[in-house]
């Protein structure tokens, strides 16, 4: 169907992943980086969000920080994941395996999105804590938590594109937080009202709608919306491309 | 079983592989010889389908690399010039990894793993990190994953680069062992390997191919052996200072 090796897409799925799963793992990243952001996240929602003071048993203050702590967080699971293969030379070995190229490459976005599902799956106890304090909207969190889990696919999906354009997972962070940041505070009020009132309303919507705390924020609201979900799903498959089209151009002799 | 034909690369203003074509038949080992920047790199990268050409085509086991890249990628055992590899991985989830992307089925899986880590003789270090291996045994693992799909063309990029003697006799010997079954390509800097190791020798110098001899008729081409001959056809003039 449409030219698609799918044996080809499927192998290198399946390989890329065992292969990025088994390196999260067999260092301290995927524990250093869970533990962090278990920490990290802990620390916002309960002192700055001040969570116990709302009189409420609901997430909202615990999910307000996930598009901020994913801004930076997802660039640093995901700096590694092309910029380490060219900065080892592993990347010719990959280039030279008989599996398709974007196979590959989703294989590497799905082993980091395994990652930071695991850390999603981790922060349990507070939906066990909300039940306990009141009665909660269990499907609406259901729902938040699923697209929380989306959203950060769209960061990791940034940073693996970003990873894949150089050879330092440092630069590689660097401008990965740098997109993040500009598709993230693009729905923050202060910047979409900052650009309504400089270019007109339609112009701080239509500004608004590329960000992933306006589509979040609709999930938060224990709204599924389709238009969110396309939105999330469409970015991804763009970098997805994108990223394979970075990786290709090394065939080029682009290093 | 490989054919190249007319190979070219360049890059930018540089002129990597100029024109290349050979054919290289079952059975047969070429050694690849030629001074740095001559394009046997490159070349391996392509027929290894790691870097596209710019004109001309490798044609592997009937496969096209530039219109069936996969197909004559899954005929291609190819170890690249320092064997990279993943340094967090063990030699034994480094090759689990190549056999998967060689879509290995489960049962073929293990055999194959246990044949390659007998012929790579890597028995004793497939537990250990591959970060801590020494340069010989990386290499080997290098080697073992070029063999684990027993690919008919094998691309071998300096291969024995690093090894102790007794290394690089136990590669030669696994080279002598596969010859019968397989079309190999092996890039080397070391002359001394030559005679041992291959049964036809091209010298390449700025991406052309200067010379494709048996290793003996090109030694006697000059009374300095095959040292002399490679160094004239190399046209290498900081050798011709020395």
């Amino acid at each position: 169907m449409l030219g698609v090796d799918w044996h080809g897409l499927i192998t290198g799925i399946r390989a890329a992943w065992r292969r990025e799963i088994s390196a999260y793992f067999a260092t301290p990243l995927a524990y250093v980086f869970v533990s962090i952001f278990l920490l990290v996240l802990g620390i916002f929602t309960w002192d700055l969000s001040r969570f116990f003071d709302t009189g409420a048993a609901d997430l909202g203050p615990f999910f307000y920080w996930h598009p901020w702590l994913f801004m930076l967080f997802m660039p640093a699971l995901a700096m590694r994941l092309w910029a380490e293969e060219a900065s080892q030379g592993t990347s010719e070995l990959l280039l030279s395996l008989p599996v398709s190229l974007s196979g590959l490459v989703i294989g590497k976005l799905l082993a980091a999105w395994t990652v930071a599902a695991i850390a999603l799956v981790l922060t349990f106890p507070w939906w066990i804590t909300v039940n306990i304090l009141g009665p909660a909207d269990n499907p609406a969190i259901a729902l938040t938590y699923f697209v929380s889990l989306i959203m950060a696919g769209g960061y990791l999906a940034i940073g693996a594109a970003v990873s894949a354009l150089t050879r330092s997972a440092v630069l590689a962070f660097v401008i990965g937080v740098l997109v993040a940041f500009i598709l993230t505070a693009a729905g923050w009020p202060l910047v979409s009202g900052a650009i309504a009132s400089a270019l007109g309303p339609a112009a701080g919507d239509a500004v608004a709608q590329f960000s992933f705390v306006t589509h979040f924020e609709t999930a938060q609201r224990g709204v599924l919306e389709l238009r969110g979900l396309f939105f999330f799903f469409g970015f991804i498959a763009l970098c997805v491309a994108l990223n394979t089209l970075f990786i290709s151009h090394r065939r080029g002799g682009a290093q | 079983m490989l054919e190249l034909q007319n190979l070219k690369k360049v890059f930018e203003e540089h002129v990597a592989v100029a024109g290349l074509s050979f054919a290289l038949e079952k059975g047969e080992v070429l050694g690849f010889l030629g001074q740095n920047g001559a394009g046997k790199s490159t070349t391996m990268r392509m027929i290894a389908g790691v870097l596209e050409p710019d004109a001309g085509d490798a044609i592997v086991a009937g496969h096209s690399i530039t219109t069936e890249r996969r197909a004559a990628q899954s005929k291609i055992g190819y170890l690249p010039e320092g064997a990279p590899l993943y340094r967090d991985m063990t030699p034994l989830t480094f090759l689990r990894f190549m056999a998967d992307a060689h879509d290995l089925q489960r049962g073929d899986r293990k055999n194959a793993v246990d044949r390659v880590i007998a012929d790579a003789r890597i028995g004793d270090v497939t537990g250990q990190q591959i970060a801590s291996l020494s340069k010989g045994y990386r290499r080997r693992v290098g080697l073992a994953a070029a063999l684990i799909h027993d690919p008919p063309v094998l691309l071998l990029d300096e291969p024995t680069d690093g090894l102790d003697p007794i290394q690089k006799r136990a590669v030669r010997a696994l080279v002598a062992r596969m010859a019968p079954e397989k079309a190999i390509l092996i890039s080397t800097h070391t002359l001394d390997e030559v005679p041992a190791m291959c049964s036809r020798v091209i010298v390449v110098d700025k991406g052309r191919i200067v010379a494709d001899e048996t290793p003996d008729t090109l030694a006697k081409s000059k009374p300095g052996g095959l040292e002399e001959a490679f160094i004239d056809l190399a046209d290498s003039r900081e050798a011709q200072r020395c």
